[in-house]
């Protein structure tokens, strides 16, 4: 058993089967630096794009696409899959890969990523890539989408989850909170929102453009239940996101803070803001991929 | 419970409820469910306004109560029906097409969902509840946006028809409609074919294309110039997207002139759209634009607006005199 007191003061109780083993544990290790890698590979492709968007979210990735969301590989319009929906549309560089991984769509895709007619650009759209379960882009929808795909499943008497990938920026829209509140009072428990909290967003720190803290006592005043956890820690985050899937005694949509560095492993980018959209020339990239390679990253 | 001493005293759900075509809605998304058909319906905290309380009681698990959080409304119903279920959503058409302009083009149009939204009050039919609640800027708006249908019904009989034929359509409408208290143009039914105009008549000295609410004052001013001596058609366009450019074509071939009558600025609306077809494949009729002339409406009870924008049937047999004097 493991006990998590959170910054709320909730506690989560885990359960034994919850718990990652060491194996677990390195597969979700290696899955988010594949993740980065790729990620590093396709935006060599566009010569532009998120890097620091997607290094701030890849454990979040790893584990819910290769541990805890219910998947068929090869099947992405299985009907009873949980969705994953991302309001930061623009990470998507780092979501292709691993649709292409588990059989969604043919990997010789990426090779074309934002190249004419390809179904592959900087944000995902569901009409062109199999295995994305909404289209992103404009930020603020996607937690609406999310209440739209429970409110259809709960009426069609399905069980799926929505996890619903935000960034911190996007708490500065209105429909957000719409559809907070909506969520709640239709007491869509198997809503699970992630906000990604890396703190910044394009002109600056989130909390100098447009101050969001205390971001926990909001979400709970809206009335869901809230947990803080570190984004980069792939036990604690994993072992989080296995128990609030599996409480079924919840009554509320569930959201999880993750505390998160944006551009996490490459030092430069962890503090220069200006990275939020970048390219690095051949040289730049070949270090970037060995700096990689050389970390584990574990907070 | 304290007794009203006024018979003329009243409150909205109750003169509602005496509204002939406000059920309209709700019964015919009745009739689908009953007949098997995975319709939801929500609404923005309008039940009463647009009848959807019908079917909230009748249906209580299909029905979905968004408060007012329209913007939360059509991205929900557009991630409805990712899970194979057909969402109506209605509000006033003001804040559906205006406010939620960009939720409905990125969720609904270019994610190809086969949501239905439902914009009822629309034009000026709000009268002096003012520019806020009007909406005479929506046909351009939607009728823009790709993948969108945009269906503008005369009454209520044909709103039925429309909701009933386009169920299975697999892409989504705008369905701009009235409030229920809209004279009846069908009143034994109509027949409704998306993209396929219902032609009164061609007329040799005019043919007036209408849609939505003034299709009721253009075919008494139709009867009432006709029975005087000229010879005067009409067109229901009720798809104002896809557009019935035939029956438009045949018009210019036949007629004089074209009289376009809608209740929305003459800019980007009906008569825009009919431009179009005319300036590319026309063959050589005058038209003529009627509608609201790129303004905001005055205040005033919605009968007053329609008699002073002449869009009732006085008014556009007059604007059709004018136009073939």
């Amino acid at each position: 058993m493991s006990v998590r007191q959170t910054p709320g003061g909730h506690l989560l109780v885990a359960r034994s089967h919850e718990l990652l083993s060491d194996e677990q544990l390195a597969f979700l290790h290696e899955r988010a630096r594949f993740i980065r890698l790729e990620t590093l590979r396709l935006i060599s492709i566009a010569k532009v794009g998120h890097y620091t968007s997607v290094f701030s979210c890849a454990e979040i990735f790893a584990a819910l696409y290769y541990d805890v969301m219910r998947l068929r590989k090869g099947e992405p319009a299985w009907t009873d899959r949980d969705r994953f929906l991302m309001g930061k549309g623009h990470a998507a560089v780092g979501l292709f890969p691993i649709l292409a991984d588990l059989g969604f769509f043919d990997p010789a895709w990426l090779e074309s990523y934002t190249r004419l007619g390809s179904p592959l650009g900087d944000h995902p759209d569901m009409t062109k890539v199999p295995g994305v379960d909404f289209s992103s882009g404009s930020i603020g929808h996607a937690l609406s989408n999310g209440v739209g795909m429970l409110l259809g499943a709960r009426f069609q008497q399905r069980d799926f989850n929505a996890f619903v990938l935000l960034g911190d920026g996007e708490m500065q829209e209105g429909q957000v909170w719409e559809a907070a509140l909506s969520a709640a009072s239709h007491n869509l428990s198997n809503l699970i929102a992630i906000v990604d909290r890396n703190g910044y967003q394009l002109d600056g720190k989130v909390d100098d453009v447009m101050a969001i803290e205390p971001l926990d006592e909001k979400w709970r005043a809206f009335g869901w239940e809230v947990h803080t956890v570190d984004g980069h820690d792939l036990e604690a985050l994993t072992t989080l996101l296995r128990a609030v899937k599996a409480d079924r005694a919840r009554t509320k949509p569930c959201c999880i803070i993750a505390r998160t560095v944006k551009g996490k492993g490459i030092d430069y980018m962890e503090t220069e803001p200006g990275w939020h959209l970048g390219y690095l020339g051949a040289e730049d990239e070949a270090k970037a991929r060995e700096t990689i390679m050389n970390t584990v990253i574990s907070q | 419970m304290t007794q009203l001493l006024s018979k003329d005293s009243w409150q909205y759900r109750e003169i509602n409820r005496r509204a002939p075509s406000l059920p309209t809605l709700s019964n015919a998304l009745i009739a689908l469910a009953d007949a098997g058909h995975p319709v939801m319906a929500g609404t923005a905290d309008l039940q009463y306004s647009n009848g959807l309380s019908g079917f909230a009681q009748r249906y209580p698990e299909r029905f979905v109560q968004f408060g007012i959080s329209e913007q939360n409304m059509v991205s929900a119903a557009a991630g409805m029906a990712t899970t194979g279920v057909i969402p109506y959503v209605a509000t006033f058409a003001s804040f559906l097409a205006l406010l939620c302009c960009e939720q409905i083009r990125m969720d609904v149009a270019y994610c190809k969902q086969p949501v239905r939204l439902i914009g009822h009050h629309t034009g000026i039919s709000l009268g002096f509840y003012g520019t806020s609640h009007h909406a005479t800027e929506d046909i351009a708006i939607m009728r823009s946006i790709a993948n969108l249908a945009v269906v503008s019904t005369a009454d209520g009989p044909a709103l039925d028809a429309a909701l009933r034929a386009t169920v299975d359509y697999p892409l989504p409408i705008y369905f701009r409609i009235h409030r229920g208290h809209d004279p009846v143009v069908y009143e034994n039914g109509v027949a409704f074919e998306l993209g396929r105009a219902i032609v009164h008549g061609i007329g040799k000295d005019i043919t007036i294309i209408a849609a939505g609410y003034p299709v009721h004052g253009a075919k008494r001013a139709m009867e009432e110039l006709n029975a005087a001596g000229h010879s005067v058609g009409l067109i229901d366009m009720h798809s104002i997207k896809p557009l019935d450019e035939d029956a438009i074509l045949e018009a210019s071939a036949r007629s004089k002139v074209i009289l376009t009558v809608e209740e929305h600025n003459i800019l980007g609306g009906l008569g825009a759209a009919v431009a179009e077809v005319l300036a590319e494949k026309g063959r050589g009729a005058r038209l003529v634009r009627h509608g609201i002339r790129d303004e905001y409406s005055l205040i005033a009870p919605p009968t007053h607006l329609y008699r002073h924008y002449r869009l009732d049937g006085d008014g556009i047999r007059a604007v059709a005199l004018e136009s073939i004097a």
